[in-house]
């Protein structure tokens, strides 16, 4: 496909409640800044800003219509935005989509999530179930978590340990990531002692209550190169919904990112992601989804991710470091799971990783997820060049 | 800005439109409007590359609703995405699926818009958008006499009778579509002495409740030439939303969104006379007072001129510029659906499809508006030939 690029990013620290904080203030932090870094203005002059999309949730914003209080910030005030309702890499899909249509030409790209706003993010997500069938069983998304783990370690024999050691990965990583939330490293031991929240979930298996915004802004290839040195392109996506209910499927697989995956590498001329890759960003929100994502994403034999991570293969300075940001288990509100994965990948790609950075990479991938035991997914091929 | 391929709609559908759906859950009232549209375009689901949902979360209560509809929308293994902006979200996912089209990503795409009003509180809903520490206090959901206050004040008792002639035009032509919601027969009298609302508003101006489902889908130029159904073309689309504060800088009116947006696209498609070039209008009526107002910004015409329209008739089924020969909002508003039904209509009148709320003309240009949020606008023009 023709590409769109991302020329600037900028994201909020990532914080357990930004109580000083209204989600306006949040998401002007990252505008203004994307707006200073490229020296763009909004509709003032040819060549500005010309469209908003954002990212928000009416259920976590408590607030219906969750985008009409940050219009005048992104600049929609006599002009267009559009809110894209899930994981905000989709968000990021949408607005490359905008300019590849020619509708647009360049995008200022928003999202924002306060999660410490809520009392219980468990109710939110089981609002999401159905009034007859689920709500009456209790079904919200940890406990879906909860189960999909379960299926996941029956079926392949991964253990409890190994989804652990995913933890103590990401937590090593987000040492060196001074937005992310939890930067304090982790013990395998730590994991496995901490208490169970919903078996086998525990609560170091589980990603913290975290607020925050990312924007960016999103153009074409043309136009990028004017605005900056380093754009980081948008190779080719895909997404997939996969059933509704559990039971319709097979819970220990994830069938929709494996065809998401498939979709992405075929748009982005991918034809061996396990060599073609520089860095992996996944937005697992559950440890055990690092390593059923990084098998359905085609990066390693299905049931052999765990032992890949034990390995320390997927570390920084691995031959396939995955989360160098932290990942979501450092601290990402859900709706930026996938978003915040693109923002590391811009900084991968661009050389601005600091402490964190991977080597001479080129190509990245960030994968999103939406939904009760990640229903939906979409899956992002990004290249520096 | 210029769509870089064209993009046609190729099918669109309908649920029946009902206060009450007690006889289907949410991914049923779904089904209703996708197999409606499959079965119009002739086309299967396997010929549909990806969906985009939309519709309103808190009024039903239920968070990321696009999953549990992937039982009835046909998105299960398929590409998609959820898009919402409040009232206006059946445009704004309408725009969103032809710029997806237009980005050459997909050939065919399906837009679905969905509201189960009975399943909450509507008003409740609607009030939840008003800022929690300073509006909500004195949001009143979407009722308002603001602008009937300044109708009446301007030209008297004139402006009421108008708009009750307005909604009695729009009961006329619900009456002649088979799935509008309300189709009641009214006269005049009965809208003016209808239960006040907020004076000049009344009950009988004002939008219903509905529980229904619309679907519209998308395709580009080589696709559109071989699928069975006549296409439509979208021309262009425009959307203009305004900050949550309505009266920034002081009590200075403001240009209405309905006025920008108009103004746009007609200078971007070279339309000096909306009077004279377009055929048809569907517009987002949440009111009859709203209804005659707006048509003063989409018609560019001031609002003594556009009285006398209303009295000699013009935006009936039958007059010079019709507008909402489906019945409009004030007859069915399944929210989250209902600005996605103004362009299935709009290109039902394009194709001469509309059956017994046919405009009698030949329908070349039709356009169709969306209406939510903080007093946002989308417009979207479509054509018989691009």
């Amino acid at each position: 496909m023709t590409r769109a690029a991302i020329v600037a990013m900028a994201q909020t620290r990532f914080e357990p409640k930004k109580g000083k904080e209204r989600v306006q203030e949040m998401v002007w932090e990252v505008v203004k800044e994307v707006r200073e870094t490229t020296g763009l203005g909004i509709r003032q002059k040819p060549g500005d800003i010309d469209t908003a999309v954002t990212c928000s949730d009416d259920f976590f914003d408590a607030r219906t219509i969750s985008d009409s209080c940050i219009g005048d910030l992104v600049g929609a005030h006599f002009g267009p935005e559009e809110k894209v309702a899930m994981d905000g890499l989709n968000a990021l899909f949408y607005s490359a989509a905008c300019v590849l249509s020619g509708h647009s030409e360049v995008v200022l790209l928003a999202g924002h999530c306060k999660e410490s706003q809520a009392d219980s993010r468990n109710l939110i997500g089981y609002c999401a179930s159905d009034p007859v069938f689920l709500r009456g069983v209790g079904l919200d998304y940890l406990s879906a978590a909860g189960l999909q783990m379960s299926a996941y370690l029956h079926r392949t024999g991964a253990t409890e340990k190994q989804c652990a050691s995913a933890v103590a990965r990401d937590r090593r990583h987000a040492a060196k990531n001074p937005k992310a939330l939890a930067r304090k490293p982790v013990s395998v031991e730590d994991v496995m002692g901490s208490d169970y929240v919903c078996d086998p979930l525990k609560q170091l298996d589980i990603y913290p209550v975290t607020d925050g915004a990312i924007a960016m802004i999103v153009t074409t290839e043309d136009r990028a190169k004017k605005i900056t040195d380093k754009p980081v392109y948008i190779q080719g996506a895909g997404s997939c919904y996969n059933d509704y209910y559990l039971g319709d499927r097979d819970l220990s697989r994830d069938q929709a990112l494996v065809a998401a995956a498939r979709r992405c590498y075929q748009r982005a001329g991918i034809k061996d992601p396990r060599h073609e890759l520089d860095l992996i960003e996944i937005a697992a929100a559950y440890s055990y989804q690092e390593l059923l994502f990084l098998e359905a994403l085609g990066l390693v034999d299905d049931g052999h991710a765990g032992r890949l991570i034990e390995s320390g293969a997927t570390d920084l300075g691995g031959k396939l470091p995955v989360n160098a940001s932290g990942g979501m288990l450092s601290g990402n509100p859900l709706l930026l799971g996938g978003l915040a994965r693109a923002a590391e990948c811009f900084l991968q790609l661009r050389g601005e990783a600091g402490e964190r950075q991977v080597a001479g990479a080129t190509r990245a991938l960030a994968q999103g997820a939406t939904g009760p035991a990640a229903q939906h997914h979409i899956v992002m091929a990004l290249a520096g060049k | 800005m210029s769509m870089k391929r064209k993009v046609a709609i190729t099918g669109v559908g309908q649920s029946k439109h009902r206060g009450h759906r007690q006889d289907v859950n949410q991914p049923e009232l779904v089904w209703e409007g996708v197999s409606d549209a499959l079965a119009d375009s002739k086309l299967d689901l396997k010929d549909i590359d990806c969906i985009v949902h939309g519709n309103m979360e808190l009024f039903e209560g239920i968070h990321q609703p696009d999953m549990w509809h992937t039982l009835g929308d046909g998105a299960r293994m398929k590409e998609g995405i959820r898009i919402t902006t409040g009232g206006t979200t059946g445009a704004t996912i309408s725009c969103a699926a032809a710029n997806l089209v237009a980005s050459g990503l997909y050939d065919t795409v399906m837009a679905v818009g969905v509201e189960k009003q009975e399943e909450g509180q509507t008003t409740t809903g609607i009030t939840a958008m008003a800022d929690p520490l300073w509006g909500r206090e004195i949001q009143t959901g979407a009722i308002t006499g603001a602008t009937g206050v300044i109708w009446v004040t301007e030209l008297g008792e004139r402006a009421e009778w108008a708009a009750a002639k307005l909604r009695v035009s729009a009961a006329k032509n619900a009456m002649r579509n088979p799935k509008a919601h309300l189709r009641i027969n009214i006269t005049e009298a009965d809208v003016m002495n209808s239960r006040l609302l907020a004076y000049p508003l009344r009950l009988l101006h004002m939008c219903p409740e509905s529980n229904g489902s619309c679907a519209v889908i998308y395709t580009n130029e080589e696709k559109a030439g071989k699928f069975p159904q006549k296409p439509v073309w979208v021309k262009d689309h425009v959307t203009i939303h305004k900050e949550e504060t309505f009266f920034r800088g002081g009590p200075r009116p403001q240009e209405l969104s309905q006025s920008y947006a108009a103004r746009t696209l007609y200078d971007r498609n070279g339309i000096k006379d909306p009077y004279k070039e377009i055929d048809v209008f569907e517009m987002y009526d949440p009111s009859s007072w709203w209804e005659m107002d707006w048509a003063c910004h989409f018609l560019r015409r001031e609002k003594k001129e556009v009285l006398e329209m209303v009295e000699r008739g013009d935006f009936e089924l039958e007059g010079a510029w019709p507008i909402n020969p489906s019945g409009g909002v004030v007859s069915t508003n399944p929210i989250g659906a209902t600005a996605l039904i103004r362009v299935a209509e709009a290109a039902l009148q394009i194709r001469g499809d509309a059956g017994e709320h046919q405009v009698p003309k030949d329908v070349r240009t039709a356009l169709a508006s969306g209406f939510g949020g903080t007093f946002w606008t989308v417009a979207t023009l479509l054509v018989k030939e691009l």
